[in-house]
């Protein structure tokens, strides 16, 4: 069964050219794939499109086995596909790293001893520990990439969603993250402009052109 | 919430000792000052009043905030109702005290400024040494504990928790400004420009608090506040707070004997 199916997608933002024009997309259980392009291409409006932030103009997306059309059947989606947004400011809203990575499960209804177990959990995982009760915006920016992912595989998904991981981290941090990414069961569409980093996460790309998402190789 | 731009703290349970305010309960803490705020301002007796500011002073010293950095902050809400003090004497009609440049001052009237200069420092000195010792998070937790509106509670929250990234892109346009020769002047150039670093700063804004909706949703966000923090009013909580009532009362008693005599 696919993870995901995305069949002949067409998107345009409100008075703007369309961004994707027939845009086609399956993914299995535990694969990983790349997705580049310039600029606009339409990368993270893919990803919106996946976890229904924004919605197809035509085309359907099944994920999980199911169609999904309105907001209602996203509410699975988003917590079975991990997306981890571009800018972690965007995504550390809560005032500690704790309530932050406790926010999805004490949403999916867990009770605040079951999330608290989540978070020493996934902090261990990621070996972000000592971050627990820092203050989220006094983070650098390499620890802010790390908690956001931690915010993310704290839902348990199934498939992961990196937009543009990689910006504005130095070495040490890229070479940390991607032994963190290599470690990780989950399934990957990883956006990415960094070669390298791309190879050793998803070596298998695809490229948007044009509005269509063709084989990179 | 004194700690919101100040970096020097970055974790909400600080290693080192707290001090002994800070280590009772947050909620007491919002509790005790509303209460003070309350009973110093029905307070009008001088002597009372003298008890109000030294009982705040006192709590200065036990909160283990920076005295010079805490009363230079206390000063500069001194300023927002300076002209108002020294208006009051001369406004307010009763025995002549002094005359400048034809205007008296009356005694009735400068010991009404005084009595508000004293509530005034007294109210928010204490504010800042119970409420202000307080990381602005556990503050907004607090308050959510004591049932104040969710709504409210988020409101806080998300503005101490974003004030800093707004202020860092106002930082950065202001830079690029600079980069570009601006210098700030009185003409038409200077004000068309700073609308406009106004104007980026509200879309950047609102296209942020989009994007950080959309993340709240991919994480399951219904609308409500789940907290993680939960309180516990301990013994030591309990005789604070009852020292805390009973110098309150002592205060109303002063207040009280004098007014009757």
């Amino acid at each position: 069964m696919a993870l995901l199916d995305l069949q002949d997608i067409d998107f345009a933002y409100a008075g703007q050219p369309p961004v994707l024009r027939g845009a086609s997309l399956q993914m299995r259980a535990g694969e990983r794939l790349a997705i580049s392009g310039d600029n606009g291409a339409g990368k993270s409006t893919l990803l919106r499109l996946i976890v229904g932030l924004l919605r197809p103009t035509r085309g359907t997306v099944t994920a999980f086995g199911r169609p999904r059309l309105h907001e209602r059947d996203f509410h699975e989606v988003r917590r079975r596909a991990g997306y981890v947004f571009q800018d972690p400011d965007d995504q550390l809203f809560c005032p500690t790293v704790a309530e932050d990575i406790a926010f999805g499960p004490l949403n999916l209804g867990l009770g605040r001893a079951q999330a608290s177990e989540i978070v020493t959990r996934v902090l261990d995982q990621l070996g972000i520990a000592p971050l627990r009760a820092r203050i989220t915006h006094h983070l650098s920016g390499g620890e802010k990439r790390l908690v956001s992912l931690a915010c993310v595989l704290a839902m348990e998904p199934d498939i992961l969603l990196l937009d543009e991981p990689t910006n504005a981290l130095d070495t040490t941090n890229v070479e940390r993250l991607t032994e963190i990414l290599q470690g990780l069961p989950q399934a990957i569409v990883l956006v990415t402009h960094d070669p390298q980093f791309r190879t050793r996460i998803a070596p298998g790309g695809l490229r948007i052109e044009d509005g269509r998402l063709i084989d990179a190789s | 919430m004194a700690h919101v731009l100040d970096p020097a703290q970055r974790a909400l349970d600080d290693p080192c000792p707290p001090a002994l305010i800070a280590r009772r309960d947050p909620r007491l803490r919002i509790v005790l000052a509303g209460l003070f705020a309350c009973v110093t301002v029905c307070l009008s007796d001088f002597a009372a009043l003298g008890g109000a500011l030294a009982l705040a002073v006192l709590a200065l010293t036990l909160s283990g905030l920076p005295p010079r950095r805490t009363l230079r902050r206390m000063a500069g809400m001194d300023g927002f109702i300076l002209a108002m003090l020294i208006l009051l004497p001369f406004s307010v009609p009763g025995s002549p005290l002094i005359t400048v440049w034809g205007f008296t001052a009356s005694r009735e009237g400068l010991a009404q400024a005084v009595q508000i200069a004293l509530r005034a420092n007294a109210v928010i000195l204490m504010a800042m040494a119970m409420v202000g010792s307080m990381e602005a998070a556990r503050l907004g937790s607090a308050l959510h504990a004591l049932y104040l509106p969710e709504r409210l509670v988020q409101l806080l929250m998300f503005t101490t928790r974003y004030i800093e990234v707004l202020r860092e892109e106002y930082l950065r346009l202001r830079v690029s400004m600079r980069c570009r020769g601006f210098k700030p002047g009185t003409n038409l150039h200077s004000y068309r420009s700073f609308g406009h670093l106004l104007g980026m700063m509200l879309v950047r804004a609102l296209e942020r608090s989009e994007r950080v909706l959309g993340a709240m949703k991919c994480r399951g966000f219904d609308g409500r506040l789940r907290v993680l923090d939960t309180y516990a009013l301990s013994a030591r909580d309990l005789v604070f707070g009852a020292i805390g009532v009973g110098l309150m009362l002592t205060l109303i008693g002063v207040q009280l004997r004098h007014g009757f005599a």
